[in-house]
């Protein structure tokens, strides 16, 4: 019997707004324990919530980023629940009348475009963070993150592999970021995923028992755990063991998914609509005018990138990823009309930078001239490839135009032939043994001695040029060997 | 016959946290049983047509700009703490995360 | 007129004396506490009281201000309204030691203009009850008769304005807490339009019912304090952005041709004590004499009131309660684990699981600092919110409501204000309600449809019974129309005196 995955995915994301979604408190991240507190975000008795005007603007953002429709009306309602990290041991969310309903979002997976829907999107007030002392009894709470706004944004289960759950993670951090409401960052929490997994025989139109998977720290964790839940449940499933509907939690360390101890029964959160808060009514003016201010999306600029520029989809899809790429793709192409060696130039010098550092595109400062210089540079041979590579990092890190260092540091590329002429010379001179390996047939020799001249020149010497002409004083002093 | 259950009122204790010894369940459910039959007389009620009311002021979209206010200094806030750990509100340990 | 303590003087009389020189506030306080000292160990209308802390406090107030029309005069507050620095526990164990940070909108504003707080008015706990009978720290007595309750949850300030242990105070209603006491007590209580006063510093019972108003002597009084604590306030999303009108300047008003309904549902047979239904039929006559017209109306759904009150403001208390649960202030219970004192030693009981612990903590804690009615509150509002009840009880409660509003926006086509009894009696023996919720609860009956469709209410004394206790006659307006209703109230109590006469418990003799 074969089956297949059918898989939602959960995604809380963390609004950036300056102030708490209820109350006046930052919301930075890293603040020191319980800093960033009032008597609102601690649900002190007698005290009120008042919501955060940008945070609701930004909520309508992102739902027209989804294409859905916001509702007309919206209003909030009370979670009901006792831990120690909900100060009122209830939450502020939304039930019946959230922010949006139906929308969707557009993945490619092998070349394959799909669309994948999206159920809900609704607003709600994070909690504090719970810390486990690891040898006493006791845990510690912080409520700095108490009441930061949180977007829930839940797809409809029509995801059907790991791949597909990666992807459109990928893509709706793309999305998010280009609209700038959230830093999007798991390691930080300002996005969390939690994934619904169920497995039904092929081409069954039923689903099967749903698990949910919870604590996935990254994507990559993320499509971790629904590849070994996929054989989990197919073992059990092939064994003839029913799936238990239960919560697991991923264990990053050990790779697997392991049973949450089972809870009494299903919560009832008990919402009622929460009387401290008037509804709002979310007038039409108000999403024209939002709308009107959406910045192009991911999926948009790929396409026009692709026709403008004929990139091909999948370079169009990894610049367009993070919206600084994208931005910065176009200001070089505005002025050095290649767009393909810009785009790999940005793909494999520019990415290879970020991935080396684990830095995001938003954390490095690249000005479009200083990789029109390089390219120019390179163009007419003032440097090699080699050494344009070495400038582009110094460039970043010392925030310096390439042309300066070249100035600065003398670093033209020689192709004056007399004076490569002399260096030639030298360096024949200083290695006769490799001369004669050369004559005897060692090829390697001459690239030995093309290094020497490298070094000699301090990287400087035109390779191509160095190379013909220790050839020709090679073999006009002696046999030639080809 | 009755309308809540002593059982009942034990797991709506449970939903509420609030410990009940058994002498108190029994006359708390007594208790709770009338109330619950007498607010029944509201079943009588036609409400088909009938929207509720949560909130009896026709106001809507009260919200405030987003900005940063002072918060309140943390010794204020962990002075008054039952128990604490440094900066922190410490609490028994919890065992599911 | 004889010559009167400085403590049995109204605001209005009290400020000129001040303005002029005639009166320093140091003499009031200290006329204020002595008398506190000689009544409240036996009505204890105060869980506490600090006589130095409020001289310096006093002393403070009149050195660096604020000043305005309250310099100087000590207004008395619920123990359920946020007072910074003050311990602030509506009268329960679980907020022991509660000292919030912020004070209460309402009274910032009464500080702005100069007045003293004066903290700690007793009140059931939480606000549950309408006897002042289930406060942690002890029982109110009625001023009139000790044997009986002043009424509740305001219980404490309104026997303090009767008995001048205070000026005037601010209390809360959520079913009638300010009306019903006012009513015991022989005091005017006012309970503003849902909105009109920021409910912002209020410790919640049932958000959408929860109002704060003036419990005082007379109604100018009245029209003075709510002047100046209504209004718009950015931190109370419920706050109505509505203009606040000169409430005392208005008074005046001439009544004359204004219609007064009568519901016939408030005069039911059986459900009115004789009493208490001649004294209000008396006053609806001299409204008439004052050229008021009489009009009959119905709010037939009245009978329905009870039922839906104690479904939505359950609900909505037990909700606002859960956060009762020791871990950031108040009461936390020892246990196995022994946090209550820091390093108090080790679990003497074998070890829980650490699980259990903190539910434990919840539980205890909850079972130990609440009393029996918030308990019997806190499981019901529970039970009718929980899934597969919800329908039947919570959504079913508030369309009724909207029925009970429905009937109030269609009489007020009738009429300006309504005309009723605060109560079905008059203050009742202590504890002869308290073994009977139900029978408690159905004693709100006139005072609980104000609440659900959040129109202004006033009661006033109208009269004593044979027996010499106060009877509370009522008035409602339609929403923002207090200064309609204080007008009404002002003028039956130029006509008449029943606010004159005071407890013999309070007079020198």
């Amino acid at each position: 019997m074969e089956y297949e995955p059918v898989i939602g995915l959960e995604v809380h994301v963390q609004l950036a707004t300056d102030s708490k979604l209820f109350c006046g408190c930052p919301t930075k991240f890293g603040a020191p324990p319980n800093s960033q507190v009032c008597p609102v975000c601690l649900g002190l008795p007698g005290v009120l919530p008042v919501l955060n005007q940008r945070a609701f603007e930004w909520g309508i953002k992102v739902a027209l980023a989804f294409d859905c429709q916001p509702a007309k009306v919206m209003k909030f309602d009370r979670k009901q629940y006792f831990y120690p990290d909900l100060p009122k041991n209830f939450q502020i969310s939304q039930y019946d009348q959230p922010l949006s309903h139906a929308g969707h979002l557009d993945i490619v997976v092998d070349g394959v475009s799909k669309r994948i829907g999206i159920t809900r999107i609704h607003m709600e007030e994070d909690a504090g963070k719970l810390l486990h002392d690891p040898q006493e009894p006791f845990s510690y709470v912080d409520f700095n993150r108490s009441g930061i706004p949180l977007l829930e944004i839940v797809s409809e289960p029509d995801l059907r592999s790991p791949d597909e759950a990666y992807e459109y993670l990928l893509e709706l951090k793309a999305i998010l970021r280009y609209l700038d409401v959230s830093t999007c960052n798991m390691e930080e929490g300002s996005l969390r995923c939690d994934a619904n997994i169920s497995l039904r025989p092929v081409g069954s139109a039923e689903l099967g028992e749903k698990v949910e998977i919870k604590n996935m720290n990254s994507f990559k964790a993320v499509k971790a755990a629904l590849e070994f839940e996929i054989t989990r449940q197919t073992q059990q499933l092939q064994a003839g063991t029913p799936i238990v509907q239960e919560t697991r939690l991923w264990n990053a360390k050990s790779q697997i998914t392991e049973s949450m101890r089972t809870k009494e029964g299903a919560s009832d959160y008990r919402y009622f609509p929460e009387p401290d808060l008037v509804p709002f009514v979310i007038e039409p003016p108000v999403v024209n005018r939002v709308a009107k201010e959406l910045p192009e999306l991911p999926a948009q600029r790929r396409k026009r990138l692709a026709e403008v520029h004929g990139l091909s989809a999948y370079d169009a899809h990894v610049l367009t990823q993070h919206r600084r790429l994208a931005e910065l793709f176009e200001q070089v192409v505005e002025r050095y009309r290649n767009p393909k060696a810009v785009a790999n130039w940005m793909m494999g010098e520019l990415l290879g930078y970020l991935n080396a550092h684990d830095t995001e595109p938003d954390d490095v400062t690249v000005q479009p001239d200083w990789l029109i210089h390089l390219l120019e540079c390179i163009d007419r041979g003032t440097i090699s490839g080699k050494m344009a590579k070495e400038l582009f990092v110094e460039s970043i890190e010392q925030q310096v135009d390439p042309l300066q260092i070249i100035e600065s540091r003398n670093l033209r590329q020689i192709v004056d032939d007399g004076v490569l002429d002399r260096l030639a010379d030298e360096v024949l001179a200083r290695f006769p043994q490799s001369v004669q390996d050369y004559r005897g047939g060692k090829v390697n020799a001459l690239m030995f001695l093309v290094g020497k001249c490298m070094e000699e020149s301090k990287g400087r010497a035109n390779p191509k040029q160095i190379t013909e002409i220790l050839r020709r004083k090679i073999s006009s002093h002696g046999e030639q060997h080809p | 016959m009755g309308v809540v259950s002593a059982k009942e009122v034990q797991q709506t204790a449970w939903l509420a946290r609030l410990q009940l010894q058994d002498a108190q369940l029994h006359r708390l459910a007594a208790q709770l049983d009338e109330i619950l039959q007498y607010v029944q007389q509201l079943q009588r009620v036609p409400t088909d047509r009938v929207e509720p009311t949560s909130h009896v002021l026709p106001l809507s979209n009260i919200m405030r700009q987003d900005q940063v206010q002072p918060s309140v200094p943390p010794e204020d806030v962990l002075n008054v703490a039952p128990a604490r750990h440094g900066q922190l509100f410490k609490v028994p340990k919890i065992v599911d995360i | 007129m004889p010559s009167t303590r400085p403590c049995e003087l109204t605001i209005h009389e009290l400020r000129p004396l001040i303005e002029k020189g005639d009166l320093d506030p140091r003499e009031l306080l200290g006329d204020l506490l002595a008398q506190i000292e000689q009544l409240n160990p036996t009505l204890h209308a105060y869980i506490a009281i600090e006589p130095k802390r409020l001289h310096a406090m006093l002393e403070d107030r009149l050195r660096r201000g604020p000043r305005g029309r309250l310099l100087g005069i000590p207004i008395t507050v619920k123990d359920n309204l946020c007072v910074k620095g003050e311990e602030t526990a509506c009268a329960s164990r679980i907020l022991t030691a509660f000292r919030p940070p912020y004070t209460a909108t309402a009274i910032e504003r009464l500080i702005q203009e100069g007045a003293l707080i004066v903290p700690r008015a007793n009140m059931d706990e939480f606000a549950f009850g309408s006897s002042t009978e289930t406060s942690h720290f002890g029982i109110t007595k009625n001023p009139w008769e000790p044997a009986r309750v002043p009424g509740g949850s305001s219980g404490g300030s309104a026997c303090a304005v009767a008995s001048d242990l205070a000026v005037a105070a601010l209390g809360t209603d959520t079913g009638g807490s300010i009306r019903q006491p006012a009513a015991f007590c022989g005091v005017v209580g006012l309970k503003p339009t849902y909105g009109r006063v920021s409910r912002y510093g209020l410790i919640a019972f049932a958000s959408s019912l929860d109002a704060i108003g003036p419990i005082t002597k007379d109604v100018t009084d009245c029209a003075l304090l709510l002047s100046i604590i209504a209004g718009r306030d950015e931190r109370d999303s419920t706050s109505a952005p509505v203009e606040v009108p000169d409430y005392v300047a208005s008074l005046e008003a001439s009544v004359k041709g204004r219609r007064f309904g009568v519901p016939k549902e408030y005069f039911v047979e059986g459900g009115i004590e004789p009493e208490v239904k001649d004294a209000v039929e008396h006053a609806a006559q001299v409204l008439e004499r004052l050229g008021m017209r009489r009009v009959a109306i119905n709010l037939p759904h009245t009978t329905y009131a009870i039922a839906t009150y104690y479904i939505v403001a359950t609900a909505e208390a037990s909700s606002n309660l859960a956060r009762y649960d020791g871990v950031q202030y108040g009461y936390r219970a020892t246990n196995g684990s022994g946090l209550r004192a820091q390093g108090s030693g080790q679990a003497h009981s074998p070890q829980p699981t650490a699980q259990s612990d903190l539910i434990e903590m919840y539980m205890r804690t909850r079972a130990e600092g609440l009393g029996a009615e918030a308990k019997r509150r806190i499981i019901l509002g529970t039970y009718v919110l929980s899934r597969g009840y919800y329908e039947a009880y919570y959504l079913k409660g508030l369309k009724v409501r909207t029925l009970i509003k429905q009937d109030f926006d269609e009489a007020f086509g009738q009429c300006d204000v309504i005309v009723c009894p605060t109560s079905p009696t008059a203050a009742f023996r202590i504890g002869e309600k308290l073994d009977n919720p139900l029978q408690m609860y159905l004693s709100d009956i006139f005072t609980i449809s104000a609440n659900l469709a959040g129109i202004p209410a006033l009661s006033m004394p109208c009269g004593f019974t044979k027996g010499g206790l106060p009877i509370g006659l009522q008035l409602f307006a339609a929403p923002f129309e207090e200064a309609r209703l204080l007008q009404v109230a002002y003028a039956y109590e130029q006509a008449t005196e029943w606010h004159q006469r005071q407890p013999a418990i309070s007079s020198k003799q």
